[in-house]
């Protein structure tokens, strides 16, 4: 199979002031795979994921996505991903049909994809019954898949996700991940950023950030080996401190 | 585009189902004409008039009935202590106080100047102002009938008389409601630019919906004027229906055009919402953009000229109006509902105002960014 | 109730009360409205609000062109209230000028007017002033007619004889130079005061609410009362400080001092303020979100106050179902007590009964916030 990479980044860094969040990144990302973007909180996964999404500037080095540099073309880049942030951000106060046809009509759908999107969305999700029901007044785990739905609406080659499953019970994460691989499948992308160390399992590469530095980068299996370790749980403690370990 | 048309549909869903906003858009101006209209007037009458004559002659009693009859004034005291008089000064039971002494008549029969004294309660300097201009025209009046009385003694040929006449054009009946309404308006307008429009761009930023429509392909532009149109329309409404409101309720002239008030509205409200997306960006929380436009507005509204004309402003008042666009619209509000001034006449507030219209939306413009 | 104290409880809630103080000293937005919009308001009330007409741009329209109108007209241009603008040729042109906003009034001599002055004993004049601005129109029009009647004095100046047989004489008490700081500052203390006391202290205790962290205080050792009294107590002092920062400025800057006791006036504004954060803790229990709040504070105190306590408009010449209103607005009350106070010098027994109605209504307000308080938390 060509490994055709999506996201190719090259000693990326990003410093706020003196503070150096991301220290020379170098990874990159193939098509069609579930990329996990592990760290501890503050370890600066969101900064590297909102600089792949152009929404923040690099101070140096360079991150080329679905074939555009994030720097220099920041607006093309966007055309073609997608991106779901910690809070969801779907308007609380319209309906799940009113942010579709925003987020697809934004995207440059035609209105007719539009509409027979929607419907597909809302037989899969089984969410027919609520399709009038305002965002803010949905259950948490559902706002979340609805969140992820519209991310991948528009079928970009990848979709961002930023700690996706943040206050959510273990069933409703199952069936998260469960849309992650159908995705995936779909040959859409996905990069994911998460704390939850179960989820690493789930993917199919996943890399270790700790105080801006990507620490270790390959498949859970090969870190569980490489550790000599049960769980991708167990690699990231050795990895990040060393010192609690035995 | 279809983007905008996409992003203006959302916003507007957005306005109306929130309850509190759509009631306040129609709300806020009826409140605004029924309550406060009739309360902002300078104008007085039945002031309190404390009425001191020592004199007790058919001179001084002529004087005090025409006082009496006059409708500016009610005579609430009378009393021949000076002291007691200042005393229901002191405590606001009365607010003038009209003092004829004794030979008061004589003096006029003999020709010397007739003295009376007016003391006001002169705590509100205006009132004082205007109360004195009425009492002194009564006094004018009365003198002028004596004189003529004293015809036979003077031979009037020899005294060459001005005959001062005057009128109020416009507004004959100098109505304060015609001049404050417009006034209410310009507040109204002002209001919705500044805050409804600016709290709701704060708010999708403390949400993080803006976020989200920053990681898509959307324009600086494209999001700008489909924050701007849904707003520009609210004003305009709210403009149109306080106009209406005034024309039902106090009968309010329109002597301009329609059309030329609703096209400066539009800039207006350009200039206005130009300035809260730029204060906008400034904040993160709506309660620090609601405090910043709070002093704002609070010194563009009273800088305007709405109680007070603005050309008898220091000069270093005046200079600040060049840039305080309520000024502009203060002006010309009047100037086309109760003038009818047209195009030509507001040419120079036109480029005035489009100025600072084309400088704040460029300042919004400018500090936008999709990426930090 | 406060002596019983504890030790402990006094550190909690000195902490706590000193955290509220940092959250206001570190948002310099929340200082801008603190001081500055007294500072704004003083000098823009104090400087810029004019309620007299300077520089009033008139226009002359002289049919006679003699020496008797040339006169006039100079005396016209060269008094201090008016600029002459145009010299203007048509009837028609007024209209236009009046249009284009490019003077205030404009005045119409009569043809021939000086030769019918002296041969026939009278010439007219008409002022035609823009009644679209009443006041300024108004006071145009009078000085004016001040002006050209002073003229006519000086034309027939004789001893003993003369048009004016009586000369009233007229003294502003109270307030001699008409200056109008002595309306405004009582009311922008009184706007300021409940502004932050009201407004600032809803929106501190909603905030809390609608970020979730008051049920975190109520979970704390801190006992309600403690928290109410953390959040206000600040603002309380803050207050006091800009009431002293106001009188400052207005006798620096205008020479406005105190004229009565000065002690009077902090203890009963001291009664204001308590009156205004209880309000402001009532507003508290009423809003759900901090925008409610801010609306409610706002459109439902602080207009009402601008109209109702007399401080732009007198309440006096409102139609009457206003005064009535004002009567329970306890602005009114407190803007005639600072009036009487400041300007007039009085003491407590020209105000007792403002006092007392005030009083009774801190104690109102004081109840039902601290019932509406404790109802919301079960």
């Amino acid at each position: 199979m060509m490994n055709d990479k999506v996201i190719i980044v090259n000693n990326l860094v990003k410093k706020f002031g003196q503070f150096v969040a991301n220290n020379d990144l170098t990874f990159s990302v193939n098509r069609g795979e579930i990329f996990g973007f592990l760290g501890a909180n503050g370890a600066g996964k969101t900064t590297a994921l909102r600089i792949l999404c152009g929404l923040s500037s690099p101070t140096s080095g360079e991150a080329i996505v679905a074939g555009y540099n994030v720097a220099k073309n920041p607006e093309r880049v966007k055309r073609h991903i997608g991106y779901m942030c910690q809070r969801f951000s779907l308007y609380e106060d319209l309906t799940i049909e009113e942010n579709i046809r925003l987020y697809g009509g934004i995207y440059g759908l035609s209105k007719s994809d539009i509409v027979s999107g929607t419907e597909n969305l809302l037989d899969k999700l089984y969410f027919r019954e609520y399709r009038h029901r305002i965002i803010g007044d949905l259950p948490l785990g559902m706002r979340q898949k609805l969140a992820f739905s519209v991310a991948v609406f528009h079928k970009p080659e990848i979709v961002f996700l930023d700690e996706p499953t943040g206050g959510v019970d273990p069933i409703t994460r199952r069936q998260f991940w469960e849309m992650i691989y159908e995705t995936a499948a779909n040959g859409i992308t996905v990069f994911v950023t998460t704390h939850y160390m179960d989820e690493a399992e789930y993917c199919d590469r996943i890399s270790i950030m700790s105080e801006g530095r990507i620490v270790a980068i390959d498949t859970p299996k090969g870190l569980k080996t490489e550790y000599n370790s049960w769980s991708v749980e167990e690699v990231f403690i050795r990895i990040a401190r060393p010192d609690k370990t035995n | 585009m279809r983007t905008i048309l996409y992003l203006v549909r959302k916003e507007f869903t957005q306005i109306f189902r929130n309850r509190f906003i759509s009631r306040a858009i129609f709300g806020i101006p009826l409140v605004q004409m029924i309550i406060l209209v009739p309360a902002v007037t300078f104008e007085i009458d039945n002031i309190k008039l404390c009425v001191i004559d020592k004199d007790m002659t058919s001179e001084s009693r002529d004087l005090v009935s025409r006082l009496q009859g006059s409708e500016f004034f009610l005579i609430s005291h009378t009393t021949f202590s000076e002291q007691e008089a200042d005393d229901l000064l002191h405590k606001n039971r009365c607010d003038l106080i009209l003092n004829i002494p004794r030979g008061f008549s004589n003096d006029i029969m003999t020709e010397n100047r007739a003295k009376v004294m007016v003391i006001a309660n002169a705590i509100n300097a205006s009132s004082a102002q205007l109360s004195w201009a009425y009492i002194s025209g009564v006094l004018r009046d009365f003198n002028a009938d004596l004189v003529m009385d004293n015809l036979s003694v003077k031979s009037i040929g020899t005294l060459p008389t001005i005959k001062i006449t005057n009128r109020f054009w416009y507004n004959p009946t100098l109505n304060y409601k015609y001049y404050m309404l417009p006034g209410i308006l310009v507040i109204l307008v002002t209001a919705i630019g500044l805050l409804l429009a600016g709290l709701n761009v704060v708010k999708e930023k403390e949400m993080g919906t803006i976020e989200q429509l920053n990681v898509t392909p959307i324009r600086k532009y494209q999001f700008i004027i489909a924050k701007l149109v849904p707003f520009l329309v609210i004003g305009l409404v709210d403009l149109a229906f306080g106009l209406l409101l005034g024309k039902i309720l106090f009968d309010i002239p329109f002597a301009g055009s329609l059309g030329l008030l609703f096209f400066f509205a539009v800039l207006y409200l350009i200039a206005v919402l130009g300035l809260a997306l730029f204060l906008s960006t400034l904040s993160s929380t709506q309660q620090q953009y609601l405090f910043v436009v709070f002093f704002i507005l609070l010194i563009f509204i009273l800088m305007s000229g709405i109680f007070t004309p603005a050309e008898s402003m220091p000069l270093w008042a005046q200079k600040f109006n060049l840039v305080n666009p309520a000024a502009y619209f203060m002006r010309v509000i009047r100037m086309i509902m109760l003038k009818g001034s047209g195009f030509i006449d507001i040419l120079p507030d036109i480029r005035g105002l489009a100025i600072i219209a084309l400088t704040t939306v460029s300042l919004a413009i400018w500090r936008y960014r999709k990426r930090v | 109730m406060p002596g019983l104290i504890k030790p402990t409880d006094m550190k909690r809630f000195l902490g706590f009360v000193k955290k509220e103080f940092i959250h206001i000293f570190r948002d310099l937005r929340t200082l801008i409205i603190l001081f500055g919009i007294p500072a704004a308001q003083i000098i823009i009330f104090g400087y810029a609000v004019r309620t007299d007409i300077k520089n009033a741009s008139i226009a002359v329209y002289d049919l006679s062109g003699d020496e008797v109108t040339r006169d006039l007209t100079d005396r016209l241009s060269s008094s201090e209230f008016f600029i002459l603008r145009e010299m203007i040729d048509s009837y028609d042109k007024v209209d236009e000028i009046f249009k284009s906003s490019k003077v205030k009034a404009v005045i119409i001599f009569d043809e021939e007017f000086g030769r019918r002055l002296i041969s026939e004993g009278s010439a007219s004049v008409e002022i035609i002033a823009d009644g679209s601005e009443p006041n300024v129109a108004n006071m145009v029009t009078n000085y004016t007619r001040a002006i050209i009647a002073e003229y006519n004095q000086d034309l027939n100046k004789s001893p003993g004889e003369g048009l004016i047989l009586i000369e009233p004489e007229v003294r502003m008490y109270y307030n001699p130079n008409l200056e109008s700081q002595f309306m405004f500052v009582p009311g922008i203390i009184t706007i300021v005061l409940m502004l932050i006391c009201a407004l600032m202290t809803s929106i501190t205790i909603t905030r809390e609410k609608e970020f979730g962290t008051m049920e975190v205080l109520l979970v704390s050792p801190l006992k309600p009362i403690h928290i109410i009294l953390g959040k206000v107590t600040p603002y309380f002092f803050l207050s006091l400080v800009d009431l002293i920062i106001i009188l400052l400025l207005s006798w620096l800057v205008f020479g406005l001092p105190v004229k009565g006791s000065l002690l009077l006036l902090m203890l009963i504004t001291m009664l204001y303020i308590l009156l205004a954060l209880s309000l402001g803790i009532l507003i508290s229990t009423i809003s759900k979100t901090m925008q409610q709040a801010m609306f409610i504070s706002l459109a439902g105190l602080m207009l009402p106050i601008i109209i109702f306590s007399g401080f732009i408009f007198p309440i006096e010449y409102m139609p009457p179902i206003y005064n009535w209103i004002s009567t329970v607005i306890p602005a009114r009350w407190f803007v005639t007590i600072i009036k009487n106070i400041m300007v007039k010098g009085t003491g407590i027994t020209y105000i007792w009964k403002e006092t007392l109605i005030l009083s009774g209504m801190t104690i109102l307000f004081i109840v039902v916030s601290a019932k509406r308080f404790r109802i919301r938390l079960q």
